[in-house]
């Protein structure tokens, strides 16, 4: 045996990747239901996707604040008397609020779901938000937010958002202490009766899943006044800074800048962004990128550097992020250009070109691996009108894709001009 | 039930395959037996740093990450006060290439001064990151200065300063090397679409050769048993006072272990619990309120920690959690409380168990414990645990001469 010689590989090209089919049907009141049913643990997750994230809200705030306060009582249960519901059962009931989505999701060991489901249906009909409730969410929404305003990453993703889209613009608005001063149960109770009890939803169910279930979703969500999902949503227009490169003093005595570096990019139905997903893979989207070899490997200027499309439906960005030492930021972001520079001007070799294939295709199947993992897959795909052939031309790309249309993607998007610069202390 | 089965090289090496079929990927997992507590308290910080360097070079092997990549593999590694913990997942066809890396990192390192002088500064940006630059990220390492006054958890596994990481040198990485990253001292887990009888081969072929080393032979200073209330009080740049209480309970293979792992389920961990619907809901003392401990091998703690409502003296604070504490040991906990922590338990087992590399890890952690088997068997001991058991404890553990109380403060 010689330790020298690597084992032989069998290389992603030679890997036939499936994306498990999910079970589809709709509810009475025409609420789409996706199902993947797998798993060897007696599981459940339920999410129920709501188009009610802050694309739709007037008022700075009011959409995560009713998202939020969907858990804090209805008619019938206080607050503590609905986590008391989940919790007995060892369950969670969770909520979140994106941009265009917000979301009511439970994890649940599958044979308490029937006692959990009406729960849900409860706090989707016949929530109250209370006057009390709301105070206590502005008081520790205030306080969380005077927290992450001295880290400095916190304020440099919020910054660098309002640049690429315009503090008007969903993506790129963020909350003042001032706006949570201004949250009222008026606007939201409106919220509520617009977009969750007349509101659009469609569900994502994964895991372990019992045969009723079809028949118990019908029956507590299949008869409310919600609809299926709208075709499509209006775009709104992004307001994109002028000024290209900010240098903010955040903490005085700050050891380390936050600095992203970020460019427009258009979103997953533009025929460049499998191909760009690839090239970002390259350059800093995993351990062995350019970015990571050379600012932290070779220089150690960071603990971590990353690049990545934002996930955004309608408009993306090109990101770069990083915390590096406050004395070789500047060093940081110049190696940064450098290595754009690399990819504009030399051609990928085949060697590493075919490690990015390997890593990509091997990230994929083990991702794919449990029914949380797939489900998620086909949300993304769901909730961006896209369908299957998006996942499979994703994969065939990544077996494909050339040096040269690599290189040409490098010169189209790479291009230090196009990039907004921020470093905040 | 998660099947596994366990043989032994004749270097000592411990091997567990549990066989997943339902999976396309494989994972390898090996565990040093070696974390920050056995640290030279002059040089800590250093089994962490350490875990970096193991990724910059084995001795046949020029850089550990690209061949893995190449063959559809990712990895990570995890440093803790008790252990070391190194994983990768891969196509299960390629298995044998993570076989290769990890046996000749096992065998030796390369040893590169380069390595050495990137990861010193890597190091020292991470802990820049989640220690200095941000707002109360120096709590654990004043607060355990003030817990432990003996046992090495009075250090946390970044460090106890930036000095110590700055100053390692090439020669305590190879002392380091030799003493812990030996066949004696490690477990290999190998998980997911795997045959054990393939693995036997592949465990013998690559492992078998390693010279076995000498066991380590663990001397840790125990703490003594705290005998009067400690205080501590810091003032910081931060927006919000916030409060910070510390009980010692026992070491993680104790029986009542899971008695006290319980009780930080009935205290907090949901908008049900107590701490939360009293505290931060009815009387509105804090904004946030959490009860939990590390897991810690050796004795470790119980930790209620929490920030405070803009405008609220800590004292009052400190006393309202005091309160709580005081209704737990004179009423003790329903049978409908005690129904749900243990439903609870049952459930996150079970979301935790979803995935192979989890189980890997569960697999390696448990045998190091001494028992892999405990992955199937410690939920009946959470099962067995009795609301007499929980108020008993109770009394034991929240003893005021067993506490430590930290008011970490806003100087603006």
């Amino acid at each position: 045996m010689n330790r020298k010689i690597a084992p032989l590989i069998k290389d992603a090209i030679d890997y036939k990747l499936d994306l498990k089919p999910y079970d589809h049907y709709t509810l009475d009141n025409g609420v789409p239901v996706y199902a993947i049913n797998a798993g060897a643990q007696e599981v459940l997750q339920l999410e129920m996707v709501f188009f009610a994230g802050n694309f739709f809200e007037q008022e700075k705030g009011i959409a995560a604040a009713t998202n939020f306060m969907l858990k804090n009582g209805t008619t019938t249960r206080t607050a503590f008397q609905i986590n008391e519901a989940f919790e007995y059962y060892g369950a969670y009931c969770n909520r979140a609020c994106y941009n265009e989505t917000a979301v009511l999701s439970l994890h649940t060991l599958s044979k308490h779901i029937t006692a959990l489901l009406p729960v849900m249906q409860d706090m989707l009909t016949n929530a109250v938000f209370p006057d009390q409730e709301l105070e206590i969410y502005q008081q520790n929404s205030r306080q969380r937010l005077q927290v992450n305003l001295q880290k400095c990453e916190f304020v440099a993703t919020r910054l660098i958002d309002s640049y690429l889209y315009g503090e008007q613009h969903p993506y790129g608005t963020y909350t003042r202490l001032e706006d949570i001063d201004k949250l009222n149960i008026t606007a939201i109770k409106k919220f509520y009766q617009d977009y969750y009890i007349k509101g659009q939803c469609v569900i994502f169910a994964a895991g372990n899943i019992p045969a009723n279930l079809p028949a118990l979703l019908n029956e507590y969500f299949g008869k409310l006044t919600i609809g299926k999902p709208p075709a499509i949503l209006p775009e709104i227009k992004t307001i994109q800074a002028v000024e290209k490169k900010y240098r903010v003093q955040n903490e005085a005595d700050a050891v380390q800048g936050a600095i992203r570096i970020a460019s427009p990019f258009p979103n997953r139905h533009h025929a460049d962004f499998k191909k760009a997903i690839i090239l970002n893979n390259l350059f800093g989207g995993f351990f062995g990128s350019r970015l990571m070899s050379n600012i932290r490997e070779d220089k150690g200027y960071t603990y971590g550097i990353h690049s990545y499309l934002q996930n955004h439906m309608q408009q993306s960005a090109w990101m770069i992020s990083t915390e590096a030492g406050k004395d070789v930021c500047e060093a940081t972001i110049e190696e940064v250009y450098k290595e754009m520079k690399k990819l504009r001007e030399e051609k990928i070799g085949e060697e590493e070109l075919l490690l990015v294939r390997n890593f990509m295709i091997g990230s994929i199947l083990g991702d794919l691996d449990g029914p949380f993992q797939v489900i998620a897959k086909w949300k993304n795909i769901i909730l961006n009108n896209l369908d299957e052939s998006y996942f499979y031309d994703s994969v065939h790309e990544i077996k494909t894709v050339s040096a040269d249309e690599l290189q040409e993607l490098a010169v189209k998007y790479l291009q230090p001009e196009n990039f907004y610069e921020l470093v905040v202390y | 039930m998660i099947d596994f089965e366990k043989f032994v090289l004749p270097n000592g090496l411990r091997v567990l395959v549990h066989t997943d079929k339902s999976t396309p990927m494989a994972v390898v997992n090996v565990l040093y037996d070696v974390g920050a507590r056995d640290e030279n308290p002059e040089k800590t910080g250093f089994a962490h740093l350490f875990e970096h360097l193991m990724f910059g070079g084995s001795k046949n092997i020029p850089v550990y990450d690209e061949p893995l990549q190449m063959a559809g593999g990712e990895n990570n590694a995890y440093t803790t006060n008790d252990l070391t913990n190194y994983y990768c997942q891969l196509p299960a066809e390629n298995i044998e290439t993570a076989f290769w890396l990890e046996s000749d990192r096992m065998l030796s390192l390369a040893f590169s001064k380069k390595s050495l002088d990137v990861q010193r500064k890597v190091v020292s940006e991470e802990f820049k990151e989640h220690y200095i630059n941000k707002p109360y990220g120096d709590v654990w390492h004043k607060f355990r200065e003030l817990i432990y006054t003996t046992h090495p958890y009075k250090w946390m596994t970044i460090g106890k300063e930036l000095k110590h990481v700055e100053d390692a040198e090439l020669q305590d990485v190879k002392d380091f090397f030799f003493k812990h990253y030996t066949p004696m001292n490690a477990i290999l887990v190998v998980a997911g679409n795997v045959e054990v009888e393939n693995v036997k081969l592949l465990a013998e072929k690559w492992f078998g050769d390693i010279p076995s080393g000498i066991k380590y032979d663990r001397k840790l200073p125990v703490e003594p048993k705290q005998t009067a209330p400690r205080k501590m009080e810091v003032k910081a740049n931060v927006p919000l006072d916030a409060l910070f209480k510390a009980w010692h309970i026992y070491p993680r293979t104790d029986p009542r272990y899971y008695i006290a792992d319980l009780i930080t389920d009935i205290l907090s961990g949901g908008g049900s619990s107590r701490l939360y619907q009293s505290l931060v809901k009815e009387k509105q003392l804090f904004s946030n309120i959490d009860c939990y401990h590390f897991g810690s091998t050796d004795a470790g703690i119980i930790t209620i920690e929490g920030k405070l409502v803009k405008g609220v003296d800590i004292k009052v604070a400190d006393a309202a959690v005091n309160d709580e504490l005081k209704k737990l040991l004179q009423d003790g906990i329903s049978a409908a409380e005690l129904e749900k922590v243990k439903n609870k338990t049952e459930s996150a087992m079970a979301f935790e168990d979803m995935s192979v590399m989890s189980r890997a890890a569960s697999i390696a952690m448990y045998e190091l414990l001494g028992d892999a088997n405990l992955i199937n068997t410690e939920l009946a001991r959470y099962q067995a645990v009795t609301a007499e058991q929980i108020l008993q404890e109770s009394k034991i553990i929240f003893d005021e001469n067993n506490s430590s109380t930290m008011y970490y403060l806003s100087n603006n």
